[in-house]
């Protein structure tokens, strides 16, 4: 007994000066901590809302919903259940962030790359643009594109056409588009394929002509084409309808983009795009000194010099940053809600409201931000293993 | 090993810890942990000495925060009619501003006592949503603003039109249903704030506004140019408005139900803010239990025996209130209709205090 008991008090010590004890114990008292707090307030909030007669529960989701939706991609009636609404307003939102990643990458490259453009107005204007966009909060953009520059249009009875194949006026802007939903996917998805295989031809025609200093002739007659087809099929396979103007105000045809949705894209795409000019700006600084002026003794041309050398060295370093500023865009989308358009978190309010559920709908709503997120993130990574450095 | 066994000593502790902590949760009660879990709302209102009360404070008339940052209004002289009962004191109220998405979940989440809105009374928002509907201080319906200009007499004329909403109240779906109904294909707009909505509706993003009819006539008054828009003449629905308190806290609810109800009782019985005082050491039984002279009305509720005096001392009764917001003493001068008293043909009746 005694030997026993001594036996076991010395392990004990040992073990209290044992570090490896210490570290893991550490580890173990902040884990119960954590869990402790977080089972505490999830049961808090159990028994609140138990005690207000409402246990957590999703099955309000196919209750009917009862208020319309201001526009929609699918078909939407008042007395369809929640959960198509909140799908109504996950299509608006991606719609949102599909269009503001595809123009805020564009807008956001060229006002990079124009900051280093050696004409003095075009160097101030870029500068200019992102010191002014970027230090105002987005909503009070939001507020001043809805409000100031769309509400300033006139009303549909005076509406502004643009060469009448186009209207705006202060209920949104008319624009021609496929006549059908399936030929106006169609279109896109072939757009996309066709900037993708011109990418692949001129990166492969660039690399001939550097290794051989000729040729690559066959590429640039696969460039036309694929140019001319692309025309082709965007010209008279997309059935277009071009919106007409109608007497006493008011368009017919074509595609209404409403104002709501408009303003929301230009001042997400406006802000954000502040931001990734930035990164592409310091995307481009990062690369050396030694590398511009190597390109140069080659005889490059200035803008090769960019494309052929500076550039894929620099999306190196641009790419995890327009991570973050992807994700941003996509949950800033949020704020389009305080200018009307019926997005995800706009329709999630009213149904939380309506059903007195906030608690339900937000986990809906953080899981879906979250996966859109995750999704890009997904994606972004794929994008920055191909531009790393390739070990040969 | 010894490694693992670490482990899963610790494994096991957690699993203890996360036991131990449910059940004395579920034992507790709860009476030691959020104020609005065990005990009633009564006693957190009395020991803070304060009333928060929720308001809207963008609608004149009914609560509106001037330059000064001085709070009027129907719906500002319920809370402080209630503060008066509770507290002794009108003045001891702290309003929060709340928009309509925001207002259930502030309430049921603790951070008001109480809503006076113009929150309507419905079925699933006194179910579902866990609230519980004091008497209603303002009957009202659904109204649709529209410009003279527009042309647009009735509701088949918005087809294709586009009408402003609030988002998150009872007419956002009032406003589908009537045009379900009527098969009328309309553009709902849908705002979070009730000044951007009206911001857009003057501006002529949409041809109408919908609200209740009392919040679009006080809301027209802060229009550019008031004279140039008009109330349609159809009424949507029935908006019941009301305090609100939180469910399952029936003290509470209680001292709020009946400080409303007196408010009407005290005009029924044609006690006035100038002629309380006259009324002390009267005859009548039912004004001296109504003013806590007899009985135990008031401490039975716990609140003091003269409550009534309190508040219609220092808020007034009913009648006062209206006419002083809305009614002849106000910029509105709105008829008391439906807001008249049981005994002028009106809906506003208090069940007996006794």
């Amino acid at each position: 007994m005694a030997h026993d008991s001594g036996g076991s008090s010395f392990e004990l010590k040992a073990m209290l000066r044992d570090e490896r004890f210490w570290k893991i114990a550490f580890q173990v008292i902040t884990l119960i901590v954590v869990l402790a707090l977080v089972s505490f307030f999830l049961s808090n909030l159990n028994r609140n809302l138990i005690q207000q007669g409402r246990a957590f529960s999703f099955s309000f989701l196919t209750n009917p919903a009862g208020f319309s939706i201001g526009e929609s991609l699918i078909q939407y009636r008042p007395n369809d259940p929640y959960w198509r609404a909140l799908i109504v307003g996950l299509g608006n939102t991606l719609s949102l962030v599909a269009s503001g990643i595809a123009l805020t990458t564009f807008l956001g490259v060229v006002a990079g790359v124009a900051s280093f453009s050696k004409n003095w107005l075009v160097h101030k204007l870029s500068r200019i643009y992102v010191g002014l966009v970027r230090n105002i909060p987005l909503l009070l953009q939001l507020f001043f594109w809805y409000f100031a520059i769309y509400g300033a249009l006139p009303q549909p009875e005076n509406q502004i056409g643009v060469f009448g194949i186009a209207f705006l006026n202060n209920r949104g802007v008319y624009i021609p588009w496929a006549s059908s939903a399936v030929l106006a996917l169609l279109g896109i998805a072939a757009t996309i394929g066709a900037v993708i295989a011109a990418f692949y031809l001129w990166q492969q025609r660039t690399k001939i002509r550097v290794e051989t200093g000729t040729g690559g002739k066959t590429q640039t007659i696969g460039l036309a084409v694929l140019g001319l087809l692309w025309i082709a099929i965007i010209v008279f396979g997309m059935n277009w309808t071009i919106p007409a103007g109608v007497e006493g105000g008011g368009v017919e045809g074509g595609l209404r983009l409403s104002r709501e949705f408009v303003a929301s894209l230009t001042a997400l795409v406006f802000y954000t795009s502040a931001f990734v000019a930035e990164i592409v700006r310091a995307g481009i600084q990062s690369v050396s000194k030694g590398q511009w002026e190597a390109a140069r003794s080659l005889g490059l041309p200035a803008g090769s010099v960019m494309q052929l050398v500076v550039f894929p060295q620099a999306l190196r370093v641009i790419i995890p940053p327009m991570n973050s500023e992807y994700m941003n865009l996509t949950k800033n989308t949020s704020l389009a809600f305080a200018v009307a358009f019926p997005e995800m978190y706009s329709v999630a309010t009213t149904t939380y409201n309506q059903t007195g559920r906030p608690v339900e709908v937000f986990v809906v709503l953080m899981a879906t931000y979250l996966s859109l997120c995750l999704l890009i993130t997904l994606v972004m990574n794929q994008l920055n293993q191909n531009v790393q450095f390739k070990e040969r | 090993m010894r490694k693992w066994g670490l482990l899963a000593a610790a494994l096991g502790l957690t699993l203890a810890a996360c036991g131990g902590s449910t059940t004395t949760t579920a034992d507790g009660g709860g009476d030691d942990t959020a104020p609005a879990a065990g005990g009633s709302r009564l006693d957190v209102v009395k020991d803070r000495g304060q009333l928060i009360c929720g308001v809207d404070g963008g609608i004149p008339g009914f609560s509106f925060v001037d330059e000064s940052g001085t709070y009027s209004g129907l719906d500002v002289d319920v809370c402080k009619a209630v503060a008066a009962a509770v507290l002794g004191d009108a003045e001891a109220v702290e309003y929060r501003r709340l928009d309509s998405t925001e207002r259930f979940t502030a309430l049921s989440g603790g951070e008001v006592d109480m809503l006076s809105r113009n929150t309507t009374w419905t079925i699933s928002r006194d179910s579902s949503v866990g609230l519980e509907f004091a008497p209603t201080t303002f009957f009202d319906g659904q109204g649709m603003m529209v410009k003279t200009a527009s042309g647009i007499t009735s509701l088949e004329d918005f087809a294709g039109k586009a009408i402003c909403v609030e988002t998150g109240t009872t007419t956002e779906l009032n406003l589908t249903d009537q045009m379900r109904q009527l098969g009328v294909d309309f553009e709902p707009v849908v705002f979070q704030d009730a000044d951007a909505a009206y911001a857009a509706y003057a501006e002529g993003r949409c041809e109408g506004m919908t609200s209740d009819k009392s919040q679009l006539v006080a809301r027209r008054s802060t229009l550019p140019n008031p004279e140039e828009n008009i109330l349609l003449e159809v009424t949507m629905s029935k908006e019941p408005l009301g305090p609100v308190t939180v469910n399952n806290d029936s003290t509470w609810f209680d001292v709020v139900k009946w400080t409303t109800f007196g408010l009407m009782q005290a005009e029924e019985f044609g006690i006035t803010s100038e002629n309380v005082a006259t009324f002390e050491g009267t005859e009548n039984p039912d004004i001296a239990r109504f003013l806590g002279a007899e009985g135990t009305l008031g401490t039975d509720m716990g609140l003091p025996n003269d409550f009534m005096v309190q508040v219609i001392t220092q808020v007034g009764n009913y009648g006062e209130i209206f006419e002083r917001n809305l009614g002849a003493d106000s910029q509105f001068e709105l008829e008391r209709g439906q807001n008249a008293l049981w005994t002028e043909g009106g809906l506003m009746y208090s069940p007996p205090f006794r």
